[in-house]
């Protein structure tokens, strides 16, 4: 079966490692720009305009994107084109594992969250992204009430590690990391 | 002559107020106290500054961000600016006895530390005429349900960001009719993943998808209010 995974750009990596280390080669990936992950409210419009164009040559397709702040919107959609995606409700929880991830709860409020995609991308995303190169008083009234960073981490890789640290000290927030690993990408992708 | 060389005490009002809208759509926080202690100067009573220089210029700002021409960033810079101008204002309202059209308790629920449109929001609603009381952020519905019994406000406004946190809006919602005063309150949600169809879905008596239609909302709410109290109001003999 010809099946393609429509992903957010931000897993782009991830899943490649998915689908190499398990072999998957009835797999082919399309990305959509991660830079959507600011535009939540125009991830379905991207995603149904995917569909349209990839479903005439796949027999199936699969979604890697969660609600990503949708607020139900994306699944609205899926219903109506009978298409999965992953659980959860960002990619934070996939990573971690959902059930892991719900179970943190309010103790997690005050966390700002990143994977090794953000890490790596953190300023054209997050300070270039919300406008706090330009103007950096404006990074207090996004992050004001957050109080520590945590790195989810995919993958060992000591360069991500000082981004992610130094990414908590440019936000003035304390820093932890959690080592996750692809979590239930993983185990979603495999079992395509 | 550039922008920078324009010396704000010399514009004749209309000009100075056409400027202050430009300062605010920039985000100049300098500029607009400036410009909002100049037509103090005057004698323009401080009513009439934040209703006709500030709210205005914010309301040209909610207009393009919803157009989507300024993005929060922007948006952000302008209510900062608008937020000096309010510092100025608000012990001189308080003194001058300005109009209020009604109260609103606002609050980001529970589990939600998001509070950037729900303080843009409250900062427009007071720039209309609202009493605003500002519960912060992750507000338990026992706080709400609190702040209900003290203020007795006629609107109630709840913001969530995240999808995971806006089913609680139904949470209070509940409590509101368990307690009975559901009718004798305005609901209003907002937040970035919610829509009109979750609105109606958890009770609430509208949607608000930006500030600007906030402002707009809770005004023909109360106005709708203030016709029903007339009707109901016993006629002269």
């Amino acid at each position: 079966m010809n099946t393609l995974i429509l992903a957010c750009g931000a897993l782009a990596r991830e899943i490649g490692a998915v689908i190499a280390a398990n072999r998957l080669d009835h797999l082919t990936l399309h990305c959509l720009p991660a830079s959507l992950h600011n535009r939540p409210e125009r991830i379905p419009a991207a995603v149904r305009e995917a569909l349209a164009k990839f479903r005439p040559s796949h027999d199936r397709i699969f979604l890697a994107y969660a609600d990503c702040g949708t607020g139900g919107a994306l699944d609205r959609l899926l219903e109506e084109e009978a298409i999965e995606r992953l659980p959860g409700a960002h990619c934070y929880a996939f990573f971690t594992g959902v059930e892991e991830f719900e179970a943190h709860g309010d103790a997690d409020m005050r966390s700002f969250f990143l994977t090794d995609f953000l890490a790596r991308q953190f300023d054209t995303l997050v300070i270039e992204g919300l406008g706090i190169d330009r103007h950096p008083e404006l990074r207090d009234m996004y992050f004001g009430n957050y109080e520590r960073v945590v790195y989810l981490a995919q993958t060992q890789d000591p360069n991500l590690d000082a981004a992610a640290e130094a990414a908590a000290a440019r936000l003035g927030l304390a820093y932890a990391r959690r080592q996750t690993g692809y979590g239930d990408l993983a185990t979603h992708i495999a079992a395509l | 002559m550039s922008d920078a060389e324009i010396n704000l005490a010399e514009l004749s009002d209309e000009d100075l107020v056409a400027q202050m809208h430009d300062d605010l759509y920039d985000g100049l926080k300098e500029e607009v106290t400036e410009g909002v202690n100049i037509l103090l100067g005057r004698g323009w009573t401080p009513y009439n500054v934040l209703t006709i220089a500030l709210v205005e210029g914010m309301r040209i700002v909610g207009v393009d961000f919803r157009d989507g021409i300024l993005f929060v960033p922007e948006v952000l810079l302008s209510a900062n600016a608008m937020k000096a101008g309010m510092f100025i204002l608000r012990p001189l309202l308080a003194e001058t006895g300005a109009p209020k059209i009604g109260k609103m308790v606002v609050g980001t629920v529970k589990g939600d530390i998001h509070d950037i449109g729900k303080n843009l929001v409250g900062m427009m609603l007071e720039g209309a005429g609202f009493e605003v009381i500002d519960l912060g952020v992750n507000t338990s519905v026992e706080r709400f349900l609190a702040a209900i019994d003290e203020h007795k406000p006629e609107i109630l406004g709840m913001s969530a960001l995240l999808t995971t946190t806006m089913p609680y809006m139904k949470v209070v919602i509940q409590a509101l009719k368990d307690k009975g005063i559901r009718d004798e309150l305005v609901v209003l949600v907002g937040g970035a993943p919610l829509n009109e169809e979750f609105a109606m879905s958890v009770g609430a008596d509208a949607y608000c998808r930006d500030a600007a239609v906030a402002v707009e909302t809770a005004q023909i709410f109360m106005k709708r209010r203030s016709n029903q109290a007339g009707l109901a109001a016993p006629k002269p003999a």
